[in-house]
């Protein structure tokens, strides 16, 4: 277990730092990018330009600045070249909020996906089945941002039952926190919630016909417990595997676009601000603060996959 | 991800002598070969067949945008018009209000879903958008097709050093966020461009989407060369005196084949989608140029008064993904019954 957890956090680190790495060098390679430029403004003379520059030690070679970056990212000082925000400090503060947005949406998406999932396992070939299967591929189909449009134009303009946009702190008022988000919530959740079933489904009727679920019929578990106990556990971990993954790349994906369609102030709009403003710090800060999130649940979901398993045990 | 090439599948049964003459133009005997199989499975799947004439009459939608603009719309995708009139109904409208409010649908001929703030005919803008979306999609999947079957075949054939350096590339890849990556690609290149193709170049998003997605081929195929290159045929073939490329390329690429077509489909509706993401965010298609992610990005400031402006382009967009989502679905069971891949986004 130990030399699991080490090579797990190596592989981490390493991964963090080729992050770093390909995110610095694809601003760093592109001839024509001058971040000094950027900061000083379009009618900047040349002498501000250079100046700037200094201050930000542009004119350093290139690992230099690669150091300086780093160091500032990790002593949490590095500020965005737009606004001079501290980009550490909006990420802790803005963490609350995608959090809010990401955390619920996962448990709608995966509480329906196994319950449904489960229902057409049962009912192999039934209605629902085969209404899973085009939501399954409809799901895959629509990008969120476009889901999240239609979504705010239905039930936040043609029919005014939710809110348009904005967020309202959990410690506010929790009902408005959560009545603010439910489309938000709805525009991650729904899209997958058609794949994930049909792939419980798929590894529950693998599961089905295995010998140690006629073991169990035979001594004497009613079907419930067979379900829930060794058919259902059995056919869960495969999806763990892509939840893990899943999960991790909504913070870099699916939050930009929710956030920025619904207006809500977490780290995902803040990111796609500073896209849109060409501004590094906050576009490398949160391409490693992602790429942690998917070595981070990689790992988790091995962790998790031998809990479920007994048979398997994480050898090192 | 359990692809059975034919050559272990049903297809080793017909011709077991003989599996690298496995070519739909090869010498088959009286038995119908694979391919020949899987088209008749394909010619029975009635939904498959559908939602591919829909495919084509998409794309030849998007392909006719010049005759569209020419002689219906009569204005180009970017020939602004902020001080024209438009009759509706009789009457003569401002296209962009006086407070600088594009108009909605007329319906008509002219400026049939309206305007964008700069005047101009949102129809034109999303046949041609279309174009471009198309377009991206398809040069990224040749990319793809191309470099993930030549990584795959490398790293699985030559293994050693050459594995070890291409696998660690794929990994980091793939396990860098697909949009953070696109993005930051994205928003660098379509600053200054590189090299003679400039910033605003429909090709810069295609490489993008295209180095994106290679590990998404390149793993697999590595995966079954590795699996095939220990079999007795490819033995066979060294002993014959075949060099290291003629095998790969003569022998080694028929039997992956399959994988490759069952990919396909699926990467071509991914590309598009990928495109549309970073357009949404700004990091793809560039200004003049309009692609259906920036027309569903701009149409968002109008949702509440023009809601058509953003999803008319949604749904060619959705419909479009959804018809090859489905035809890939159609040529996968046609293929192999049995085989389940996805891509992730």
């Amino acid at each position: 277990m130990t030399g699991f957890i080490t090579r797990r956090l190596a592989s981490a680190v390493l991964l963090l730092f080729a992050t770093s790495v390909v995110v610095f060098g694809i601003f760093e390679v592109i001839p024509s990018y001058n971040p000094a430029r950027a900061i000083a403004g379009r009618a900047a003379t040349a002498a501000t330009v250079a100046e700037i520059s200094q201050k930000f030690g542009f004119d350093k070679p290139v690992w230099i600045q690669y150091g300086n970056t780093m160091k500032l990212i990790f002593t949490g000082q590095i500020i965005d070249y737009q606004d001079n925000l501290n980009v550490v400090s909006q990420f802790v503060h803005r963490f609350s909020v995608t959090l809010s947005l990401v955390v619920p949406a996962a448990i709608i998406w995966m509480a329906v996906a196994i319950l449904l999932g489960s229902i057409s396992a049962l009912r192999a070939g039934g209605w629902l089945d085969r209404g899973l299967m085009v939501a399954a591929i409809t799901g895959v189909s629509i990008p969120v941002f476009l889901l999240a449009a239609a979504l705010l134009y239905l039930f936040a303009f043609r029919l005014p039952w939710f809110p348009n946009t904005g967020y309202t702190p959990f410690g506010t008022d929790p009902a408005q926190w959560a009545y603010h988000l439910v489309l938000p919530w709805l525009s991650i959740a729904v899209l997958s919630i058609g794949f994930y079933s049909r792939v419980l489904r798929s590894n529950a009727l693998d599961v089905i016909n295995q010998d140690f679920v006629r073991t169990a019929r035979a001594k004497g578990l009613t079907e419930r417990q067979v379900f829930t106990r060794h058919v259902l556990r059995n056919a869960l971990m495969p999806i763990v595997t892509l939840f893990g993954l899943d999960f991790a790349t909504l913070l870099g994906g699916a939050a930009l676009v929710t956030e920025t369609v619904f207006n809500l102030p977490g780290i995902g709009q803040y990111e796609a601000t500073a896209i849109g403003q060409l501004d590094v710090p906050p576009i490398m800060v949160g391409a490693m603060f992602t790429a942690f999130f998917v070595v981070l649940f990689s790992a988790l979901s091995d962790v998790v996959y031998a809990l479920l398993d007994p048979r398997i045990r994480i050898t090192g | 991800m359990a692809l059975d090439s034919p050559e272990g599948g049903a297809a080793g049964i017909i011709v077991s002598a003989a599996p690298s003459d496995l070519s739909p133009e090869g010498r088959q005997p009286a038995a119908i070969g694979p391919w020949q199989l899987a088209l008749r499975r394909l010619r029975r799947n009635y939904v498959t067949l559908f939602f591919l004439a829909l495919l084509v009459i998409l794309v030849l939608m998007c392909l006719l945008a010049p005759v569209y603009s020419a002689h219906i719309a009569g204005v180009g995708p970017n020939t602004n018009n902020i001080t024209g009139t438009v009759s509706v109904n009789g009457t003569q409208q401002n296209i962009v209000s006086l407070s600088g409010v594009p108009i909605g649908p007329t319906w008509g001929a002219h400026y049939l879903l309206g305007a964008d703030t700069n005047g101009r005919d949102l129809a034109v803008r999303l046949l041609y958008g279309g174009r471009t979306s198309l377009l991206i999609g398809a040069v990224a999947t040749a990319v793809i097709m191309i470099l993930g079957t030549l990584v795959g075949l490398l790293a699985g054939y030559f293994r050693g050093v050459v594995d070890f350096i291409l696998r660690p590339l794929m990994e980091l890849i793939w396990s860098f966020p697909v949009v953070i990556l696109g993005v930051a690609l994205g928003t660098a290149l379509a600053l200054g461009g590189i090299g003679p193709v400039k910033g605003n170049s429909l090709f810069i998003p295609a490489f993008i989407i295209g180095v994106v997605y290679v590990p998404y081929l390149g793993k697999p195929i590595r995966g079954e060369v590795l699996r095939l290159r220990e079999q007795d045929f490819i033995d066979a073939a060294r002993v014959q005196g075949m060099g290291p490329w003629r095998i790969m390329f003569s022998e080694i690429l028929p039997n992956v084949s399959t994988t490759i077509i069952v990919f396909l489909p699926l990467i071509l509706a991914n590309s598009i989608l990928l495109e549309a993401y970073l357009s949404f965010l700004g990091a793809g298609v560039q200004a003049p140029n309009a692609s259906w992610g920036t027309l569903i990005s701009d149409g968002l400031t109008y949702i509440q008064t023009t809601p058509t402006y953003s999803l008319i382009p949604g749904a060619m967009l959705v419909l479009t993904v959804l018809s090859v989502n489905v035809v890939g679905d159609g040529v996968r069971d046609a293929l192999d019954p049995r085989a389940q891949v996805r891509v992730r986004n």
